[in-house]
């Protein structure tokens, strides 16, 4: 067994697990957090996405040991004060869901995309989607829920200088978020 | 004045709608099957056949019991007392051969994922770590892959008992298809190939079971729960209780959040009983969840046909006659309607087209592969793909433009309601409108003409453009014409609206959506008719306690059977609402008017009633009509008096480089005609999804055996699901012709894109290559295959040389 | 799916971490980034005793310049590989084709140590590395050693390294006038090279003076189109003498036939995407 501390959406947790435990299975069967859901075994789908010090990983392919002393954002994280985030609000919209299994996936890889590229064209938004895969919607409703939530954030940027930049439920992200991506600790 | 009247009536429907289901999905408050836990859970997993076929000479899961937290292990023997044969609901000829279905396989395995063994552990990582600890001595025994060897006399045999390999013969013919050849200026034969796909569901399937003692959240009552991620909750508890021998009524089934199925949730599986019958020997919860390359052996596949067809015509091009004759891959086992899945196609081949004669026949054959079942579509994309492929070709043969040649024999819309040659009564469509605006969205004559300018170029990178039309019979069915066909259960639907005191509503639908939508369409449907607020209706499903009756979803059918069912019984709410208003309005039930959720008496605009008075004193019931029952809830089980016929027009440009052999799709266009349509911008998504999962057939997925019988595309890094990066934007509209056989004028769209987009994808690639001297490519049309097509053209050429 | 157990070790330092997988012996691994790694567990391809995670060493992020060589630490990112602004200025080859590995979550995870200890022949960064004439340094408990990438790579997922040494750094020969091109082949945007191409080329005028062309996924290792790097060589920058040469790029190679391509299907794309790379490195129209 291993120590840990991970703090997730905020909160942080202690525990013991077996150095095997995968991220998404610590997650789901130990937090309860099952809103990150799982897709596959071979890292292909992008169903389990989370952001993890400010970066966007799919969690079935990193052990809970690596997150030691890390941050851990999932999609029920984003809701800060019950106000959805933007590209929870575009996903709704532009109807780009239907059974909605790839969504927490589809979103945490697009809000990555956002925070290094605020104005994408919607091929550079196929392409930062392409490790995330729907069966249901044929992807163009992502699209336009993407550019959709990206316009949004520009427009609240300019609005509101900072709102966007810590979106409501990045608060418990700890490094990273501001494109430092360095050595990490 | 009218037309506003209809406006006013129809406020929701017709309306793009946001959905209600979103809000959880969105924010990661769901209910999948396995997100969910109850005290003592014990965690199932399965140990699997590693060879196509095989003699199990022995089996010893002991070792794996002793391993830590694991509570038991089981083989295929310890567990065959209690576990019946799986089902097959669709004995599709009376002499079909219909082999057992074990479960847990007991002597025999006959494909590479067989269930040999079953371990329950207290967490998912030790069930894990147990079922390399059971010991498994195989006798391997030949494997039974090619469908047209495998009907050969000396074939190995994948059920020796049943002394051959041919499931059953089926035929349906119409009219002198001889007599049509003879009189035909041009037969033409084509042979394709319907490759094998996985449905891929994003959520893999999963199933909890709580037995009696324990209780689930919310039930304490002394009966199995069974949660799946299922399309059909209520065929699951039917089809339990007899694998199980469990009664019916101490089984509850619950489809949580389900997401996904395109068929491959349409099924009775093995695991969903084996979780059953342990939760029963170890009375506690247990929780089954397959991981996605264990799924791709285990959850059923689909497709996987040889098509031989033969189209006789004038030399005008008009059509005579069509030949069909399928070999359609059961794999090792009959599943739920495994053998029905080619006859749904059989009726489709002739499309939308009249001709006079038409024989068809589909031999289904067993192989040592996953067993095949419904994925999306289900034998009518095989159809269409391959009239639609043979018309591009018959066009081609006769210097046809192929939209020229389509028009010359399909339907014109002065001819419905029209009963084609299969049989089937299309009751409305037109396919001129259709196809003129995909034709004028799609720029086809300017794509036309620089098509000629490149060829004359010689271009590497080819332009191709591609057309698919098709209709589709969905809805499943009249429950009288599933009985001939020797379907075992009905296609009614089952609705109930219930008005609550406080005047909002509860719809119980016996459709199980599972990303469709249906809370969203039956609320837009029961406010219109009830005229209350959209906000305040609730739709309750997929559980078949509070729904208790249903035959799911599945076959595009959920809309035209179900939401009608809820429209009817809606109104048959409003009819007994109507009766309590004119009591309490002292009015005759004729004088009353009825609009926007109020009754009010003609000519005296201020007695009026609303449906929520009405159900308030339905509830309080002090004063009712003399001898009325005190509700005004109801009921419908609805039987569609036909199939719905949706129809569209697909047109694709592809760009085919010829050195490297890769497609790219340059532009897509379709106009469906889903006839009335409930909420626009969820057909709009109905439609995306399916060109997807079509254009993804003609280009890029295929579960590949190799000669042993193994699947190779394993896992989701070898069999190539297409992301966003990998498919274009569609250009979508709608023509409306209503449907004159329901009410809403609707007609199913589930499956419509899937149907269309394959042929149409596959006739671009050829359409680009056709000027080499190339007629066909096998899909998936993958680069190195367009590559050798290119390369044997040019062979050929210059062999003639 | 799901590991089988075993032990684990988080060294923070690069003593450390060499200490580390010394006493685990024959059954200890690195864990890098894990994209490769974790789901070869996760399937049980793979059942070592003990992961060493060497992603708390910081002095292997790091990234510097060391004379006319650019060295990179093996725990650099996919993605700092691609958007470091040295890396992007004296190796845009590398930080090209690594932005083709995969999918943005991966390349967030993976790292190029990572990659190339895996050996993959089909991963991109091997010919990549293999077309710059890189070095790699590696460190065990006999000290450090600095392999030559020719050298490095032994056999299908087989280095040079030893059970006991950890790749710490890659040194990229600094390359700012030269002309680059990755061409990657693969049937889906997440897929692994059917094939790949990775062209390097400096021009003389008129004239190429020197080509170097590494093959993704062409072999049991990846390999350099060396006849077709000697046929470049003072060649006429134009697209006929492009085409002539691309024709030799599969020489000696042996690339494997599989669910994703034939052999031969798989020579033919070295020869198209050579011609392509190469015209695009020497800036030449690839139509």
């Amino acid at each position: 067994m291993a120590h840990i501390s991970v703090t997730v959406d905020g909160t942080v947790y202690d525990d013991d697990v077996e150095p095997r435990l995968l991220l998404v299975h610590y997650l789901r069967d130990r937090l309860g957090l099952t809103g990150t859901p799982i897709g596959c075994d071979t890292g292909n789908c992008g169903a389990c996405t989370v952001d993890l010090d400010g970066e966007s990983v799919k969690s079935c392919s990193v052990l809970a040991v690596q997150a030691d002393g890390c941050a851990v954002t999932t999609v029920q994280g984003l809701t800060g004060d019950g106000e959805w985030h933007p590209l929870q609000k575009a996903f709704h919209e532009q109807h780009a869901l239907q059974c909605g299994y790839c969504t927490p996936g589809m979103i945490m890889a697009a809000r990555d995309l956002l925070r290094e590229n605020p104005d994408p064209t919607p091929e550079e938004v196929r392409h930062a989607l392409e490790g995330n895969l729907c069966r249901c919607t044929g992807y163009q409703n992502i699209v336009r829920a993407v550019l959709a939530a990206a316009a949004e954030m520009r427009r609240r940027t300019i609005h509101e200088p900072g709102a966007v930049r810590q979106p409501a439920g990045a608060a418990g992200t700890a490094a990273g978020t501001a494109g430092g991506r360095g050595p990490r600790r | 004045m009218t037309e506003q009247l209809a406006a006013r009536e129809t406020r929701e429907v017709g309306r793009p709608r946001t959905r209600k289901e979103d809000a959880r999905l969105v924010t990661g408050r769901t209910t999948w099957t396995d997100n969910i836990t109850a005290p003592g859970l014990l965690h199932m997993a399965i140990l699997r056949s590693p060879m196509a076929h095989a003699r199990i000479e022995h089996i010893d899961v002991g070792p794996a019991g002793e391993r830590p937290g694991v509570i038991a292990a089981f083989s295929g023997r310890d567990l065959a007392d209690e576990l019946g044969s799986l089902p097959c609901a669709w004995p599709v000829t009376a002499d079909m051969v219909h082999p057992d279905h074990p479960p847990l396989a007991v002597d025999e395995v006959r494909y590479a994922g067989d269930p040999v063994a079953v371990v329950v552990a207290r967490d998912r990582y030790a069930a894990a770590d147990a079922l390399e600890a059971v010991e498994v001595d195989y006798e391997p025994l030949p494997p039974v892959l090619d469908l047209e060897a495998a009907l050969a006399e000396d074939s190995p045999l994948v059920h020796s008992d049943a002394g051959t390999n041919r499931c059953y013969t089926w035929p349906l013919t119409e009219g002198d298809y001889e007599g049509a050849m003879a009189r035909a200026d041009v037969v033409l034969r084509r042979r394709y190939t319907q490759q094998r796909l996985i449905p891929n569901a994003m959520e893999p399937r999963a199933v909890v079971v709580t037995p009696p003692s324990t209780g689930s959240a919310g039930s304490a009552a002394d009966e199995y729960t069974v949660y799946s991620a299922t399309q059909v909750p209520h065929i699951l508890r039917i089809m339990l209780s007899q694998v199980t021998r469990v009664p019916e009524q101490k089984i509850r089934v619950i489809a949580p959040d389900v997401g996904g199925g395109f068929g491959s949730k349409l099924q009775v599986y093995g695991e969903e009983a084996l979780a059953l019958v342990l939760a029963r020997r170890l009375g506690r919860p247990v929780k089954w969840t397959e991981s996605r390359s264990e799924g791709y052996q285990a959850t059923h596949h689909g497709r996987g046909q040889i098509q031989d067809i033969e189209i006789a015509a004038t030399k005008e091009g008009k059509l005579l006659g069509l030949k069909v004759d399928l070999l359609a891959d059961m794999g090792a086992y009959l599943m739920l309607v495994t053998p029905g899945v080619p006859l749904l196609g059989a009726f489709m081949y002739p499309g939308i087209y009249k001709m006079d004669a038409y024989a068809f026949r589909c031999t289904g054959v067993f192989t040592t592969r996953t067993p095949t079942d419904a994925y999306r579509g289900a034998g009518r994309p095989e159809a269409t793909f391959a009239i639609e492929r043979t018309m591009d070709e018959l066009a081609a043969e006769l210097g046809l433009d192929p939209v020229e040649l389509r028009r010359r024999n399909w339907i014109g819309r002065e001819e419905f309601p029209y009963t084609t040659i299969a049989g089937l009564t299309y009751d409305s469509g037109d396919y001129d409108a259709a196809t003129d605006r995909a034709l004028a969205l799609f720029g086809y004559d300017d794509l036309r003409a620089e098509q000629r300018q490149r060829n004359a170029m010689g271009d590497r990178v080819r332009l191709g453009i591609g057309m698919s039309t098709y209709t589709e019979m969905c809805g499943l069915a009249p429950s009288r014409l599933l009985g001939e066909l020797r379907y075992a259960a009905g296609g009614w639907e089952a609705a109930s609206v219930r008005m609550l005191p406080t005047g909002t509503v509860e719809v119980v639908t016996g459709t199980s959506p599972h990303g469709q939508g249906h809370v969203t369409c039956w609320s837009q449907i029961a406010a219109d008719v009830l005229g209350v607020p959209f906000e305040d209706v609730e739709v309750v499903h997929g559980d078949t306690r509070t729904a208790p009756q249903g035959m799911d979803t599945y076959g595009s059918r959920s809309l035209v059977v179900g939401g009608i069912a809820v429209h009817q019984a809606a109104r048959r709410v409003v009819a007994k609402a109507r009766k309590i208003a004119a009591h309490l309005l002292e009015a005759d039930e004729d004088d009353l008017q009825f609009a926007q959720g109020t009754f009010s008496v003609k000519g005296s605009p201020e007695a009026r009633r609303t449906i929520q008075e009405v159900a308030f004193a339905a509830f309080a019931s002090h004063d009712l009509p003399e001898g009325m029952e005190p509700t005004i809830n109801a009921e419908c089980v609805l039987d569609p008096e036909n199939f719905s016929f949706p129809h569209g027009t697909h047109l694709c440009a592809v760009e085919v480089d010829t050195e490297t052999g890769r497609a790219r799709i340059r532009s897509y266009v379709c106009v469906d005609d889903v006839g009335k349509v409930v909420n626009p911008m969820i057909v709009e998504g109905q439609v995306h999804g399916g060109i997807a999962q079509g254009i993804a057939q003609a280009l890029y997925e295929e579960a590949v055996y190799d000669a042993d019988g193994n699947l190779i595309s394993g896992t989701m890094a070898d069999y190539l699901v297409p992301s966003a990066a990998d498919l274009p934007d569609f250009v979508t509209d709608r023509t409306e012709t209503p449907a004159t056989t329901n009410p809403l004028g609707v007609k199913g769209v589930g499956e419509a894109g899937t149907i269309a987009s394959t042929p149409a994808v596959v006739n671009a690639v050829v359409d680009a290559l056709r000027p080499l001297g190339i007629t066909d490519v096998p899909m998936p049309c993958t680069p190195e295959r367009i590559w050798r097509a290119v390369m044997d053209a040019q062979e050929a050429e210059e062999g003639a040389q | 799916m799901i590991p089988a157990a075993f032990d684990y070790a988080r060294p923070t330092t690069v003593d450390e971490a060499v200490r580390a997988l010394a006493e685990g012996g024959e059954e200890a691994k690195v864990l890098a980034g894990g994209q490769s790694l974790l789901p070869m567990l996760k399937l049980r391809l793979a059942f070592p005793e003990l992961l060493v995670d060497v992603g708390r060493v910081p002095e292997l992020r790091v990234i510097r310049e060391d004379g006319e060589m650019l060295a990179i630490g093996a725990m650099v990112s996919h993605h700092d590989v691609i958007h470091d602004p040295l890396i992007r200025r004296h190796a845009g080859l590398l930080s090209a084709a690594t932005a083709t590995v995969a999918d943005p979550a991966v390349r967030h995870r993976g790292t190029i140590g990572g990659s190339l200890s895996h050996g993959d022949p089909a991963g991109d960064l091997p010919s990549v590395i293999l077309a710059l004439d890189a070095e790699l340094v590696a460190r065990g408990p006999q000290g450090r050693r600095t392999i030559a990438a020719r050298d490095f790579f032994v056999d299908y997922l087989q280095t040079a390294l030893r059970p006991d040494e950890l790749l710490v750094e890659v040194r990229v020969p600094k390359m700012a006038d030269w002309g680059f091109r990755y061409e990657k082949f693969n049937r889906v945007a997440q897929a692994w090279a059917v094939v790949g191409v990775a062209a390097a080329v400096r021009r003389d005028d008129g004239h190429i003076a020197e080509a170097r062309i590494g093959l993704t996924n062409m072999g049991t290792t990846p390999l350099r189109a060396s006849a077709c790097e000697a046929a470049l060589a003072g060649a006429d920058a134009s697209t006929e003498a492009v085409a002539q040469a691309a024709d030799s790029a599969a020489e000696s190679t042996r690339p494997a036939s599989d669910l994703s391509a034939s052999s031969e299907y798989r020579e033919h794309l070295a020869r198209v995407l050579t011609r392509r790379a190469v015209l695009a490195a020497t800036d030449l129209d690839v139509r």
